[in-house]
């Protein structure tokens, strides 16, 4: 474990690598109690696949078409799929909600597919996708950084504006709308922000795993905290320690960092729920 | 408007829900006037468009035939000046929020433009809580709350803002006869200064206060409050009713009234006989500016 710290001065990664769980640790912690209290973790995945299709689609396009596409870089077309995704869900949440978990669901499917069809489709290009779909952690370019931190301000700085009434849709879509509030709008807002937060989540637990980093620190937080600021602090809190607590101890081992950080989110949400529910039952056995 | 005053003006309403639409109307032909001091029950069985014509009112549903006009405008323009106490309130018991974080939500239509409510704000939601009689209860996770509290936190949540009219869905739905008595209390007091209407299957709970009642099913009736006889909810109702006798000794006979009128029974409750009189001099007694309709009526019945 020491030598992870000593490691540091001659491996820059190392420095990166923590600097980005650290800045997707305020992503999670300020978007994921929303995606909890709005009961939208299964949309998170179906944006997070969408984000799949969108790096199939821009690997396809940059190597097929180099003089047209050559600038449309990987995170770009995750980007834009995301977002495409976010506004897509938007639209059917507010045209046919009643069909919502249907086709949020062919939603996600047809994203990987489209994804892993096309990457297939592009020669020589197979490992670099193990890492968006996986994350990378070990080697976080200084761009990625600074596009992490732009990421992480557009989501504080829209949180500032709108989270009243975020929270109001999230308790009471009816009483909101009859407030004035555009539930549309408001959905769309809290969409495209998860979309950020889940393209800032890639480099550090990949699209497949965002889900997890997204939901289990809110979602243990959510079991100590009872209003949503005390909420975003713990699970900021916890996300720290998740991205950077396994990732030191299982620095030099053959275990995957990403898989570790995942992995403890996990365990500790399991180990939490467990606790609760002991405590619940011995607080209710006196009363009976 | 035509008239000076009006609250709430429907000419000729007529609603039928999606895909069938006015094949199957729920409400015909619809016409309503609230006035300023106004306290209307509405009654009527299930299915006769009771939570439509609130709906309605609300501005969540558009009519297919006829105008609403509602504090002189189109509902959706002036809804954040309703108070609005749903039936379901489709409330997330989960959330994490407090029960004050709950009803400064009353106040989204009136508070700034930023993230977070103001002090005035947080005053006018701790008011409308005292109102209620339910501020010890601010900082409680809305979760851990009986039905009856929850009710007057709802209450309490339609009142923060500047409401200018309140409407309820069936507000006693599941609270048992005492929470029943001290809410009949808290909409009496609240009538005296805007107008209210109270929808539900039974308002015998709150018969003493109401000045209109109206029927519907479908289509809509209103009278006086006195007028509502046996027979007039026996024919709604298609004769499917069981009345049930209070006597005096009977403690669900007297809902209770801090203002201590006296207790006239309406409806399901058929004290009318011996009280009536009484009754409709109570009401008009307790009653605001507004029940020039209602001695309107008194005169056509006689």
């Amino acid at each position: 474990m020491t030598s992870f710290f000593h490691d540091m001065a001659d491996n820059p990664f190392l420095l990166t690598g923590l600097l980005a769980g650290l800045l997707a640790s305020l992503a999670c912690g300020l978007i994921g109690p929303y995606v909890i209290t709005r009961r939208m973790v299964f949309l998170v995945g179906a944006i997070a696949h969408m984000a799949v299709g969108g790096i199939g689609a821009a690997v396809f396009l940059a190597v097929k078409f180099p003089d047209a596409f050559g600038w449309l870089s990987p995170v770009f077309g995750a980007v834009i799929a995301a977002l495409i995704a976010a506004v897509l869900i938007a639209v059917v949440y507010d045209r046919l909600a009643e069909r919502m978990d249907t086709l949020i669901g062919a939603m996600w499917a047809i994203g990987m597919s489209i994804g892993i069809l096309l990457i297939k489709f592009t020669p020589g290009y197979h490992t670099e996708l193990m890492s968006y779909l996986f994350g990378n952690i070990a080697i976080v370019p200084w761009s990625q950084i600074r596009l992490m931190v732009v990421l992480v301000a557009v989501i504080a700085g829209a949180l500032l504006v709108f989270h009243k009434r975020l929270l109001a849709v999230c308790l009471d879509e009816e009483q909101a709308a009859l407030q004035g509030v555009s539930i549309f709008s408001t959905n769309l807002v809290l969409l495209v922000l998860v979309a950020l937060t889940v393209i800032a989540l890639i480099q550090v637990v990949g699209l497949i795993l965002v889900l997890a980093l997204l939901t289990l620190p809110a979602a243990t937080a959510g079991h100590y905290a009872r209003r949503l600021a005390p909420i975003m602090l713990l699970s900021t809190i916890l996300c720290m320690a998740f991205t950077t607590v396994p990732r030191v101890a299982v620095y030099g081992t053959a275990i995957s960092p990403e898989s570790a950080i995942v992995l403890a989110a996990g365990v500790v949400y399991l180990v939490s729920v467990a606790v609760r529910s002991a405590a619940m039952r011995r607080r209710a056995a006196p009363a009976t | 408007m035509a008239d000076d005053g009006a609250i709430v003006e429907l000419k000729g309403v007529w609603y039928g829900y999606p895909p069938h639409a006015l094949s199957m109307p729920v409400l015909e032909d619809v016409d309503l006037q609230i006035g300023p001091g106004d306290f209307l029950g509405v009654i009527g069985p299930n299915g006769g468009g009771k939570t439509t014509l609130l709906k309605i009112i609300l501005g969540f549903l558009r009519p297919q035939r006829g105008t609403v006009s509602v504090l002189g405008g189109r509902p959706q323009k002036v809804s954040r000046r309703i108070g609005y106490v749903p039936q379901n309130a489709r409330i997330d018991l989960a959330a994490p929020a407090s029960v004050l974080d709950v009803v400064r939500m009353g106040r989204l239509g009136v508070s700034s433009w930023g993230c977070r409510f103001g002090r005035e704000d947080t005053e006018a939601a701790m008011a409308a809580l005292e109102r209620t009689q339910t501020a010890d209860l601010a900082d409680r996770p809305i979760a851990h709350l009986s039905g009856g509290q929850r009710q007057r936190v709802l209450i309490a949540r339609a009142l923060a803002g500047e409401a200018k009219l309140l409407l309820l869905d069936e507000p006693t739905a599941g609270v048992d006869a005492h929470i029943e008595r001290g809410l009949t209390d808290l909409l009496h007091r609240l009538s005296e200064r805007m107008p209210i209407v109270l929808v539900s299957h039974d308002v015998s709970f709150i018969s003493r206060h109401l000045k209109r009642v109206a029927c519907l099913n479908h289509r809509l009736t209103t009278h006086a409050a006195h007028e509502v006889s046996a027979e007039v909810i026996a024919q709604m109702y298609h004769g499917e009713v069981r009345m049930v006798q209070h006597e005096d000794s009977c403690p669900l006979a007297d809902p209770g009234c801090a203002h201590g009128c006296p207790a006239p029974g309406l409806g399901p409750a058929p004290g009318r006989g011996a009280a009536g009189g009484a009754g409709s001099g109570s009401m008009r007694g307790g009653g605001q500016e507004g029940d020039r309709s209602i001695a309107d009526e008194d005169d056509a019945a006689r």
